[in-house]
């Protein structure tokens, strides 16, 4: 009910559930409930990391129902500018950190008559709260789950025990595949789609659903994902007269953060659209790695979402409208 | 200290009036001498104590009369108040926000005891109490939407969001300014504003889209608008047109005082936990002539607001009848003495 919407948390306890998968539960500090969500939806986390202050969003996987703590789990990656490395070895049971309140972009479509949800390896984790609250809600839905390997895979077991049938697994290296195009062509009208997962995988089940003649409002995907790490290169926001080094591991906006000052933002991922900044000149080549501009806003050069886009050559310089 | 609520009518002998100290906390919306549309939203937190923003949901000593309006307006037109199928998710979280506000803002009048599913309230002026389980429909006298907004004062729309865009699927509508739920529901954000002039050219409605497209849990916000209505008449819809457009024409300069009211709307919007809906409230503050010019700040803006509003806008609020009777009215409360900032008295 107050104008509130970071909150201090404290990590209640750390397991690995799957090979380079470790699972947080967060409680609240200072209060005695966090708020409820919504299935979908992400929290962003605030990491502070030898004076480096990363922000990286991560989808809630807990029950939406939940107010004592949270649930997330983030995957170990190999290019991770530190984010993930730092959930990895940094922090454990009783570490301290700030995460936002939830944001929902990947929420339930009410409409449907029945939800197919499509994940890919950590995909699954959105999908985790959104069938507690589809299951309390009595709507039909099934998963389909795509996983590297049994070790690899996270929570299919504790899945199947829960929801029986409605869950079916695939193992890549049992040579089990996704049946696509069967599920896709073999769904009753009224059905929507969610997919979750790598994005060559979006971008698959997309196509495949488009092509069996899936209208576009029955299909929903996440793709957002942490700011990707890159070359430095300078930026330079023209109202505010400063100029800035963006360095390997940081996002336009963690650097402009870090120079004391203040950018519009909500998701940090390239998704909610509430970063889009005016670019005056560019001498360098844009890396668009979000997914709200559309590819002709992205050729046109115009603009540029500063939580996940960067500059691909060192020691590029890019002059904002900021 | 509690509330003392009024004995007073929105229809028929119309006996609403606004108590010295309800003329004193009247959302006057206008900062300066001139009106034009702006995204005029703000965080919506706590004001002064006493003020309309003091609390997340208002209260005030026209509570009962207006419920009773409400229940008035359901039982002639039922469809006053829908829901489509896909928003009982979000009429329960409803039901929440507002018992929960209710009851930490007026102690003494509603209580909430949550064990919980199990949920106990109490509505004392009303002589209300109700035992039910949160989100078992079958334990309440009314769909959630319903049973809660005949309870609380202000209009409530809820908002679905999909497909990048909102969409106005459920709501309770029974003291609006001349538009029509049963006719808006299930439109979307650009649709149900499509009558508005020339706020669309300006780009208001894109950039308010995207701003409420991004709101989030726990930072509520506000804006205000305003019309102005003939009589104290709350229920002002298309469906009554009948009933109160012949209205505008009993202005004369003798009863202009008594019978122009200033309709400001108090619109706070909510994002919603557990349906990731949006929760639009409008809430009517009315005020006649004769209690606004008691606030000499307030008579010297709005004579000035009046004569310079652009036409296509004066007429959409449909005040083009009376605009010049009204002005002339005000007129002899405007020295043409400068006015400070803002919407607070001097």
């Amino acid at each position: 009910m107050t104008g509130e919407a970071e909150f201090r948390v404290r990590v209640a306890e750390t397991e690995t559930v799957a090979e380079g998968i470790r699972r947080l539960r967060l409680v609240p500090l200072g209060r005695s409930a966090l708020p409820l969500f919504s299935g979908g939806a992400h929290v962003v986390l605030t990491m502070q990391d030898d004076g480096r202050v990363l922000r990286n969003p991560y989808s809630l996987m807990g029950s939406p129902f939940d107010a004592s703590s949270y649930q997330i789990s983030v995957l170990r990656t190999a290019d991770s500018r530190g984010g993930s490395i730092y959930v990895h070895n940094k922090l454990r049971d009783g570490s301290e950190l700030s995460i936002s309140a939830p944001v929902n972009l990947f929420p339930i479509d009410r409409r449907a008559r029945r939800h197919l949800l499509i994940a890919g390896g950590i995909g699954v984790t959105p999908f985790m709260a959104m069938m507690e609250q589809l299951e309390r809600e009595e709507l039909p839905f099934e998963l389909h789950y795509c996983m590297r390997s049994k070790t690899g895979g996270a929570y299919w077991s504790w899945l199947r025990d829960i929801y029986g049938r409605r869950v079916n697994t695939y193992f890549d290296d049992l040579q089990q595949k996704l049946p696509l195009r069967r599920l896709v062509e073999n769904q009753p009208l009224g059905t929507h789609l969610y997919v979750c997962g790598p994005s060559g995988m979006i971008d698959w089940v997309l196509n495949e659903a488009r092509d069996a003649g899936w209208p576009e409002e029955n299909l929903h995907f996440e793709r957002f994902s942490a700011p990707p790490a890159g070359a430095p290169f300078t930026v330079e926001l023209a109202k505010s007269r400063c100029t800035l080094n963006v360095e390997p591991t940081q996002s336009i906006l963690e650097a402009i953060e870090a120079a004391g000052l203040v950018a519009p933002c909500l998701c940090r991922g390239g998704a909610c659209g509430q970063c889009e900044s005016g670019i005056v000149s560019c001498d360098g080549t844009i890396e668009h790695n979000d997914h709200f501009l559309t590819d002709a806003e992205k050729a046109s050069g115009g603009k540029i979402m500063i939580c996940v886009s960067r500059l691909k050559n060192a020691g590029g310089r890019i002059v904002l409208d900021l | 200290m509690g509330l003392i609520f009024k004995n007073e009518t929105f229809r028929d002998d119309f006996t609403f009036s606004n108590s010295p100290a309800a003329i004193k906390r009247f959302p006057f919306p206008f900062p300066e001498d001139r009106y034009m549309y702006t995204v005029n939203i703000e965080p919506h937190v706590p004001g002064p104590k006493g003020s309309v923003y003091e609390f997340p949901i208002d209260i005030d000593e026209h509570y009962l009369a207006d419920m009773r309006d409400r229940a008035l307006v359901l039982q002639e037109d039922p469809l006053r108040c829908q829901s489509l199928p896909h928003m009982l998710t979000a009429e329960w979280d409803l039901v929440e926000l507002l018992m929960t506000s209710l009851s930490e803002s007026y102690p003494e009048h509603f209580t909430l005891t949550r064990e919980g599913d199990n949920w106990h309230w109490i509505n004392r002026p009303m002589g209300i109490e109700q035992k039910f389980i949160f989100g078992d429909v079958a334990t309440l006298p009314y769909r959630p939407m319903e049973y809660i907004s005949r309870q609380c004062q202000g209009d409530f729309c809820l908002l679905d969001q999909r497909d990048g865009d909102l969409w106005m699927d459920a709501g309770i509508v029974s003291s609006q300014a001349d538009w029509s739920l049963d006719f808006d529901v299930g439109m979307s954000f650009k649709e149900w504003h499509a009558p508005v002039p020339m706020a669309h050219e300006v780009g208001v409605f894109d950039r308010a889209l995207k701003f409420l497209l991004n709101m989030q849990q726990g930072k509520p916000v506000r804006r205000l608008n305003w019309t102005m209505t003939i009589n104290p008449r709350l229920d002002t819809s298309p469906e009554n047109y009948h009933k109160w457009g012949k209205d505008r024409t009993t202005v004369t300069p003798e009863n202009v005082g008594d019978k122009v009211h200033l309709r400001v709307e108090l619109q706070g919007l909510w994002r919603l936990p557990r349906s990731n809906a949006l929760v639009f409230s409008i809430r009517a503050y009315l005020i006649k002539m004769e209690e606004l010019v008691t606030v000499p700040k307030w008579a010297r803006r709005l004579h000035r607001v009046l004569k310079t509003l652009p036409e296509p806008i004066a007429d959409y609020k449909g005040t083009t009848r009376y605009r010049q009777t009204t002005i002339d009215w005000l007129a002899k409360y405007d020295d043409g003495a400068p006015t400070s900032k803002g919407c607070w008295p001097d």
